[in-house]
């Protein structure tokens, strides 16, 4: 995988240009709202919202932080507190938690190989669960059931290869595309 | 776009994670506070979006009644597969019906059979339980024009209830078969064997008196024998089961805690009757 080209020299200022690059900026994270978007589609599988937000944002952060950037975060964490019903802005907190601990270890994370990249991934969302866990007993004052949030990371980590092979691809056309 | 020098630019990127962290803390904090605000901003998210999620729904629901007819398929294969067998059994169990049959009608030709009469009944609505004389006991409400009489014999739709004790003008008595003044006359269907079931105001009477050597294995049908002439044979009664202490009962087909109607039968029957009426046995009523 290529590491993301930076540091280029700006292009000349063409209309096509600016909104050729804008789009590309903003194709993570919109990507990642309209995946969001349709896992909220009431199916009857609860918690899709949450575990298909936190790969993305975990990925992009590793691969492409520049296309990641916080307030892009902050903005996915409220729609995805809106879109799941859940506690207002504990999600925010979570996903900027996740990106923080990736941006410190993607000097090491991006280099390595897809295994040890999922591992380390699983490790994230185990984390993530935690902290919505503490969170939304911190909220409520009592004690929530653990059930919802191990379940939620479980399904996070199983969706986590397909997100992460669809997703490279898309790192690959925009690195692609960029060169 | 605001032109920004670079150490700035690097300050306000690295301040911005912390920044939004805290921004977190404090919608947090807000979203406790004013649930309201949070609730219409979810409506109003709900509300922009419901038309996509319609569309969406369209091929999820298709997928989904896929799934469920392929269940169904999948269910029938083995319900199939069940119908089949089933349907064997049956096959087996018709031949063995119609050769029954066959020799049964030989029989009756080399035997000069005359069938029992089909018997008389009608049905009354139960209308109270226990009392008078005997503890396990009902009242039928019985209409005048009803040839209720002393000897006629109580079923419900699974089996043997009990006997007409006492008869007024519009009720009648029935002596349930678990009364431990009950004592009827009962035959084991597999053995043939004769005994007398005795009631004892529990839910299962007991077997008494089955010849020697004959004793009632568990599982055997119970049915009522002719003998003293109280009752025609074979009414189904219950099955025979033991108890721990190693006594024989008998787990009555009728459900005697429940009964709402029951029919009386009238055989023409007066073996033993209720006393006051052994002196002067009572005709049967034909109509």
């Amino acid at each position: 995988m290529k590491p993301p080209v930076r540091g280029r020299i700006q292009p000349p200022t063409g209309l096509l240009r600016r909104v050729d690059a804008i789009m590309r900026g903003a194709f993570p994270t919109m990507a990642t709202l309209v995946l969001m978007i349709a896992g909220a589609v009431p199916v009857g599988a609860p918690g899709l919202v949450m575990a298909l937000c936190l790969p993305c944002v975990f990925f992009w952060t590793v691969f492409r932080p520049a296309a990641m950037p916080p307030p892009a975060v902050f903005g996915l964490g409220v729609a995805q507190d809106l879109l799941a019903h859940a506690p207002f802005a504990s999600g925010v907190l979570v996903l900027l938690a996740a990106h923080g601990a990736a941006l410190r270890l993607r000097g090491f994370v991006a280099r390595q190989g897809f295994g040890t990249v999922w591992m380390i991934y699983c490790g994230v969302a185990a984390g993530a669960a935690a902290l919505a866990w503490a969170l939304q007993g911190l909220l409520d004052w009592r004690l929530p059931p653990t059930s919802p949030g191990l379940h939620q990371a479980a399904i996070s980590i199983g969706i986590y290869p397909c997100l992460a092979w669809l997703l490279s691809r898309a790192h690959r056309a925009l690195a692609e595309s960029e060169a | 776009m605001i032109r920004l020098s670079i150490p700035l630019r690097q300050v306000l990127s690295r301040l911005s994670l912390p920044v939004l962290i805290a921004a977190a803390f404090g919608a947090m904090l807000l979203g406790k506070a004013d649930a309201l605000l949070i609730e219409r901003a979810r409506m109003a998210l709900a509300d922009l979006l419901s038309p996509v999620w319609a569309v969406a729904q369209e091929p999820v629901g298709a997928v989904r009644d896929l799934v469920r007819d392929a269940g169904q398929l999948w269910e029938m294969r083995g319900e199939n597969a069940r119908l089949r067998e089933e349907n064997d059994r049956l096959h087996r169990w018709q031949a063995t019906a119609l050769a029954l049959e066959a020799e049964n009608s030989m029989l009756r030709r080399q035997l000069a059979w005359i069938p029992d009469p089909a018997p008389n009944f009608f049905t009354s609505r139960v209308v109270a339980d226990g009392g008078g004389t005997y503890a396990r006991a009902v009242l039928l409400a019985t209409a005048s024009q009803t040839p209720a009489r002393k000897g006629q014999v109580a079923l419900d739709e699974r089996g043997f209830v009990g006997r007409v004790t006492e008869v007024g003008s519009r009720s009648a008595r029935v002596l349930l078969a678990t009364d431990i003044n009950s004592r009827i006359p009962v035959t084991l269907e597999n053995s043939r064997a004769r005994a007398i079931m005795v009631g004892n105001n529990a839910a299962r009477p007991r077997l008494q008196h089955w010849p020697e050597g004959q004793v009632p294995r568990e599982g055997d049908r119970v049915v009522t024998s002719a003998e003293a002439g109280a009752f025609p044979s074979g009414l189904p009664v219950g099955v025979v089961r033991w108890t721990e202490s190693g006594a024989p009962e008998v787990e009555l087909f009728a459900r005697l805690d429940r009964l709402d109607i029951v029919r009386l039968f009238d055989f023409g029957l007066s073996g033993i009757l209720p006393p006051e009426a052994v002196a002067r046995p009572e005709p049967r009523q034909r109509r």
